[in-house]
């Protein structure tokens, strides 16, 4: 038994890392967000990284690694708050493998796998579903819990919307009937709320990191604040939030691939305890912060925004915990 | 990242798990005595089949099992509601200390009668006025012709009133500052010098007592690690003794939520959305405390020593115990409030869950000093 990383997972993170560090600090997420734009050139690179590909089978043209490593990457994203429409492409890809023939899936993965014809996904029930990053698609998942279907872009009507989140692209989809899917979509809605789960451990760390920092530096009495308990007890509560979080979702990721069984009672856990340690860890991270946290001139707010909005997306907290309630055993 | 249990770690479990299926003692019987020689018969036998020693290395007549073979194992005996050895004191705390600070002599004299419940260890640590603060206690020992002369209260001594030795941190030195003036020392309790009084808690059971050293005589053969290394041999000893527990409490935790939910379904609560909400909770606490120990339990087998990371484990498991019990006594009502009744009993006694072994609030210094590299307020 290892949970942890092996080499070349360590690698994937460790890369990962650097590459957002270096192509999408803090700054340049503003920047698109101020702009509501992507940076073309950051998505290129992660094209030409082939992680769009990721978790998609080679003869897809994907990389043909798993959910881990998917979920590699999407914590890493979350914690650099990237810009890019990697995850709405990311989720499309898992609900067509999982529930796809063989037609869909030779059709749309190639495309998919390398960011070139890119996918996007509904993540809300409402109607016209909100759907992220569907300007640019290739196909658009609709109705990917209830009766999943593709429509090809091009017979869609797509209205953008801000949300609070402007480091994503969200927009309004409308479209006539399109191509459903037989297979087992709850198997890949699953997947992907697992996907979104690890953005959401990656805000709560990057925001924790964040406020550690400062907590630091921050001094007040005479002392940094963190030194006193009413701050590094708060800390210390969003380490045990994100931990708790990461902790199902990594757990969720390796169900994905080696045990399915288990994936559906662990990818709502995974989901409903992301939502909220996200949620949780940014508000804390701004309590920290004090009045600078407040401020459009920080950072902190580009997160918090990108956890509420996210842990709204593919069923909120309260929906994936009744689903585990229901998986737990009771009546 | 491999959650399963390779083919060695998986014969390993069954070989447990049927050794526990055919050598079960069965229901504990009612009365404190009653109970705890029921337990030192159970633990004889866990000898004798060679499982009381589980971490201990096989030349001091352990086992020598690998951190996950300790994991799995404490998940086996939580799973079959097994009950704990009796000298469990002595088998995570009093042993490991003498195995890695001891001399020959206090191997050769201590380990055997530890492993097979024949002498039961306490261990004197908290003081009435050093409890988070444990440095700062004032039981003092002073050099007596040949030996030590010791004097001064302990305080929350679980089975102080069965044992034969207690692991007696004590100070020999006041003038030096406060954590290096101490020396740990292996206590004869059954003489004139100590004196144990029951403490009855706010279950009306009384685990813990006080101990009352008046002139209590400690050999010098009986120190440990050297006079004035006191707090290093029991710090080093208070790292290592978690390893895998965080599991097992996690399952016997699980074990709990199981019980609670088939009491809300027989119940016919099971539709109460507040209820429902609570349970996931539960669940997803659970389960986190499980894979969060798992993550934590990896990372010790790779960089070899414990990280801080069980401060978590103990604070989680306090909270999640607490609020099953919370959420118990809301579906019973009335029937969970009447003294002795099961989840009564629970209700109060998981009150102490977030105070011994460490309170919930100095967890969350060592989390923010250690973990985060947050300054400490000294």
């Amino acid at each position: 038994m290892d949970f942890g990383f092996n080499d070349e997972q360590g690698a994937i993170k460790e890369t990962a890392r650097e590459m957002l560090a270096k192509r999408s600090p803090l700054s340049k997420v503003r920047e698109a967000a101020e702009a509501r734009t992507y940076d073309d050139a950051l998505w290129k690179e992660i094209c030409e990284l082939g992680w769009p590909g990721i978790a998609i089978a080679e003869e897809h043209g994907g990389q043909g690694l798993g959910m881990v490593e998917l979920v590699i990457l999407c914590e890493e994203l979350g914690y650099a708050c990237a810009a890019s429409p990697f995850l709405s492409n990311a989720l499309t890809g898992l609900v067509i493998d999982a529930a796809g023939s063989d037609e869909q899936r030779d059709r749309w993965l190639p495309g998919i796998a390398s960011g070139e014809a890119r996918g996007s996904m509904a993540t809300t029930g409402d109607d016209p579903a909100l759907v992220p990053d569907a300007d640019g698609a290739a196909v658009i998942m609709l109705d990917p819990m209830s009766s999943p279907q593709l429509v090809e872009a091009s017979d869609a009507t797509i209205e953008p919307v801000e949300l609070i989140d402007a480091t994503r692209a969200y927009a309004r989809v409308t479209a006539p009937a399109g191509d459903a899917l037989e297979g087992d979509a709850p198997a890949g809605f699953q997947r992907g709320a697992v996907a979104l789960a690890a953005e959401l451990v990656g805000v709560a760390q990057r925001a924790l990191d964040l406020a550690v920092d400062y907590a630091k530096e921050r001094q007040q009495f005479g002392r940094p604040i963190g030194a006193y308990q009413a701050v590094s007890h708060r800390c210390a509560g969003m380490l045990y939030d994100t931990e708790e979080a990461r902790s199902l979702t990594y757990y969720a990721a390796w169900c994905a691939g080696a045990e399915p069984e288990s994936l559906p009672l662990a990818s709502h856990m995974a989901k409903a305890r992301a939502s909220e340690a996200a949620w949780s860890v940014t508000n804390n991270a701004l309590q920290v912060l004090g009045g600078i946290g407040f401020t459009w001139e920080h950072d902190l707010h580009f997160l918090l925004k990108r956890a509420k909005v996210g842990s709204e997306l593919l069923g909120d907290a309260r929906m994936h915990r009744e689903r585990v309630a229901a998986l737990a055993g009771l009546a | 990242m491999d959650l399963t249990l390779t083919p060695e770690e998986e014969s390993f479990r069954d070989e447990v798990r049927t050794w526990l299926q055919e050598n079960h003692p069965g229901d504990e019987p009612e009365g404190e005595e009653a109970k705890f020689e029921f337990r030192r018969a159970w633990q004889l036998k866990m000898h004798e089949a060679g499982w009381a020693g589980i971490s201990w290395p096989k030349e001091y007549g352990g086992r020598g099992a690998s951190l996950i073979e300790q994991a799995i194992f404490s998940e086996e005996m939580a799973r079959s509601k097994a009950p704990s050895p009796a000298n469990v004191l002595g088998l995570v705390m009093g042993g490991p200390v003498v195995i890695a600070h001891g001399s020959e002599d206090q191997k050769e004299r201590f380990l055997e009668p530890i492993l097979s419940a024949a002498e039961i260890w306490c261990q004197g640590f908290s003081e009435p006025e050093s409890g988070s603060d444990l440095a700062s206690l004032k039981t003092k020992a002073v050099r007596d012709n040949g030996g030590w002369r010791v004097s001064g209260q302990k305080v929350w001594t679980t089975y102080a009133h069965e044992a034969k030795w207690c692991m007696l941190l004590a100070r020999t030195d006041t003038d030096a500052p406060k954590h290096k003036g101490l020396t740990y020392f292996i206590c004869d309790m059954e003489q004139d010098g100590v004196e144990v009084r029951p403490l009855r808690q706010i279950t009306g059971e009384a685990e813990f007592n006080e101990i009352f050293f008046e002139g209590a005589h400690v050999d010098d053969e009986n120190l440990v690690g050297g006079e004035g290394n006191g707090w290093m041999v029991a710090i080093t000893t208070l790292m290592h003794e978690r390893a895998g527990l965080g599991a097992a409490s996690a399952i016997s935790v699980r074990r709990d939520l199981d019980e609670l939910i088939a009491i809300i379904n027989e119940r016919g609560l099971g539709d109460d959305a507040v209820i429902r909400q609570r349970i996931a909770e539960l669940k997803m606490g659970v389960e986190a405390l499980r894979l969060g120990s798992l993550r934590a339990l990896t990372q010790q087998m790779k960089v070899g020593i414990p990280g801080p990371e069980g401060s978590i484990a103990k604070w989680e498991w306090a909270m999640l115990n607490q609020k099953l019990t919370d959420l118990a006594a809301d579906v019973l009502g009335p029937e969970a409030l009447e003294p002795g009744a099961e989840w009564s009993y629970r209700l109060l006694r998981s009150r102490a869950n977030s105070i011994e072994g460490g309170t919930t609030d100095v967890m969350k210094n060592i989390v923010a000093e250690r973990v985060l590299g947050l300054p400490r307020l000294r």
